[in-house]
């Protein structure tokens, strides 16, 4: 078996992408799909319903002038709800907050008041000709799933997980030198695979450990505690 | 260095850090002068996490922390300023300027259908009907008849003001908002309104016009006018703007040319946007004063078209260096 030495010889069908920025760091981000959007857009309405309600029943005790109240804040939460929150909030309405992703801009800095702005002005094609279609077509033939707003703006919406750092867990097993020299991406596996076999079952593990009977001539429980003894080792535990 | 060596060793600076960035999300308290300092290094162990293709964990980790500095780093102030929404204004005769392309290819849009309509109205008063009902375009005469005196704001409370300009703010602000976003559809959905709107006016200025009704129809229409007409028709050069770039990208991709189109469309909107407020704000507080002498409304209106004209494109206001 071989693991690939040259790297990965073409782009994985990934939401993941790079962004060089100026300084010449590298970060990565995850695009998010239409599902999470779709949810969030739903909390938004949610709340924009709720403001319309109470704003409504407010209003209409001042009468004929409650009357235009009422329709200024429906022309402001309209179109200025999402770029409010947006730029003074870290890109994040109330409903993207809630699924973890927010806007940002294409090099991944802070989105701006100008690109908030055009992409929630142009919102207004992108719910055509009903069900926001425009825009999830748009979403789906796009690298990144930018609807029109967002590939006009140069604005993408990420994912704003905060994974934890796996905490490097005391070996139990004594490190082992591997049997031959590693490449980097088998090292690399070797690594992960110590690293995560405590979420792995133990037939998988020994599944997996038998695909590298190749490299540690072992092979079941055998290779998979070989492969963990290589990784404790690689990963400098002593 | 083996990946545990290296975490052990730099641990504490990552901490440090991941500690700052929650207490600036937390508290909301700006990190200290360190803060870059440790970003760099932070990039730096990134780099070499990467480098030496140590377990993807690891990695993942400090791609989040530099992720979260970046963003504290080049984060806006968060308030808005006078400074900012001046900049706006000034910026917006120079985008015009700019875009005067665009600009005369929407006004010809807007104005050539109107003259149209306005001229077969003119003909034949039934034309009207083709383009409006006719439960519309009676309601639209019953509201001009002098005789009525349906528009004197001093015959209604200030509360119907207010009711009006809401109507305005989400009417009119609309429409051009639209008209700015149908751009994108290759030019088509700018076009669309500015043409529809064209044909629609014109007809109604004809028929009034010739209905005898201009003692109140014009000084009602030419105060705010002059801010609302014009930035419907510079919300469309915004779109026509974009939608060109689609068609027509020159050097760039398609998708680049859409981008550099908008941010110099934004510009445009901005203050279309703000020329609405104000145009709202005039349609609903002044043009419907009926106690004002009509000389001094047409004599006002025309000074703010002037005022309009001069500004959006004899102003050399965005040019100066210190801005």
């Amino acid at each position: 078996m071989t693991v690939n030495a040259q790297g990965p010889t073409n782009t994985p069908l990934d939401t993941h992408f790079n962004v060089e920025t100026p300084e010449g760091i590298q970060f990565n981000a995850a695009a998010a799909g239409p599902i999470p959007r779709m949810l969030a857009y739903t909390i938004d309405s949610l709340w924009r319903g709720l403001v319309y309600c109470i704003v409504f029943i407010t209003t209409d005790f001042l009468g004929k002038a409650g009357e235009g109240f009422f329709l200024i804040t429906l022309f402001l939460l309209e179109w200025f709800y999402p770029v409010v929150f947006e730029v003074f909030r870290n890109g994040q309405t109330p409903g993207k907050k809630a699924f973890k992703i927010k806007v940002v801009n294409e090099d991944l800095t802070p989105v701006t008041w100008g690109n908030s702005f055009i992409r929630n002005l142009l919102r207004a094609v992108d719910i055509l000709p009903f069900f926001y279609v425009f825009g999830l077509t748009s979403m789906t033939l796009s690298k990144h799933f930018q609807r029109l707003g967002d590939m006009a703006a140069g604005t993408v919406v990420i994912y704003n997980t905060a994974a934890p750092m796996r905490a490097p867990k005391e070996n139990a097993l004594e490190p082992c030198a591997p049997p031959k020299a590693l490449t980097p991406n088998e090292r690399r596996a070797i690594t992960e695979f110590t690293l995560r076999s405590s979420d792995i079952s133990e037939s998988r593990q020994e599944e997996l450990a038998t695909l590298l009977k190749p490299v540690t001539d072992k092979e079941g429980e055998e290779g998979a505690k070989l492969l963990k003894s290589i990784g404790a080792w690689l990963l400098g535990h002593k | 260095m083996k990946q545990q060596e290296f975490e052990t060793k730099y641990q504490d600076t990552w901490h440090t850090f991941e500690a700052m960035i929650d207490h600036y999300h937390t508290n909301n308290i700006t990190p200290g002068k360190e803060f870059p300092t440790l970003y760099r290094q932070i990039c730096g162990h990134l780099s070499l996490v990467r480098e030496r293709h140590y377990a993807s964990s690891i990695e993942i980790y400090l791609n989040r922390l530099i992720t979260q500095g970046h963003h504290i780093l080049y984060e806006h102030s968060g308030k808005i300023r006078w400074h900012d929404i001046l900049k706006a204004i000034a910026l917006f005769p120079a985008a015009l300027q700019r875009n005067g392309f665009y600009v005369l290819w929407a006004t010809l849009l807007f104005v050539v259908p109107g003259l149209f309509t306005a001229f077969f109205t003119y003909a034949d008063t039934s034309f009207i009907y083709s383009i409006i009902e006719p439960n519309t375009v009676q309601d639209i005469e019953f509201m001009y008849d002098p005789k009525n005196n349906k528009l004197g704001r001093e015959n209604r409370g200030s509360d119907t003001d207010i009711a009006m300009f809401g109507i305005y703010i989400y009417n009119n602000i609309g429409i051009a908002f639209r008209t700015f976003a149908g751009g994108i559809l290759f030019g088509l959905g700018a076009a669309f309104f500015l043409v529809f709107n064209g044909l629609y006016l014109g007809a109604v200025a004809s028929r009034l016009t010739m209905a005898g009704f201009s003692s109140t129809f014009y000084p009602f229409v030419i105060g705010h006018g002059a801010f609302e007409l014009t930035a419907i028709v510079f919300s469309g050069a915004a779109g026509l703007k974009i939608g060109h770039a689609l068609i027509n990208p020159r050097q760039y991709t398609r998708l680049t040319a859409l981008k550099l189109a908008a941010r110099d469309a934004v510009h445009i909107m901005y203050g279309a946007t703000l020329m609405l407020f104000v145009a709202a704000f005039l349609e609903a507080f002044w043009s419907s004063s009926s106690t004002l002498p009509i000389a001094v409304k047409l004599s006002v209106g025309v000074l703010f078209w002037a005022l309009v004209i001069w500004f959006c494109f004899y102003s050399r206001l965005g040019y100066r260096n210190e801005l």
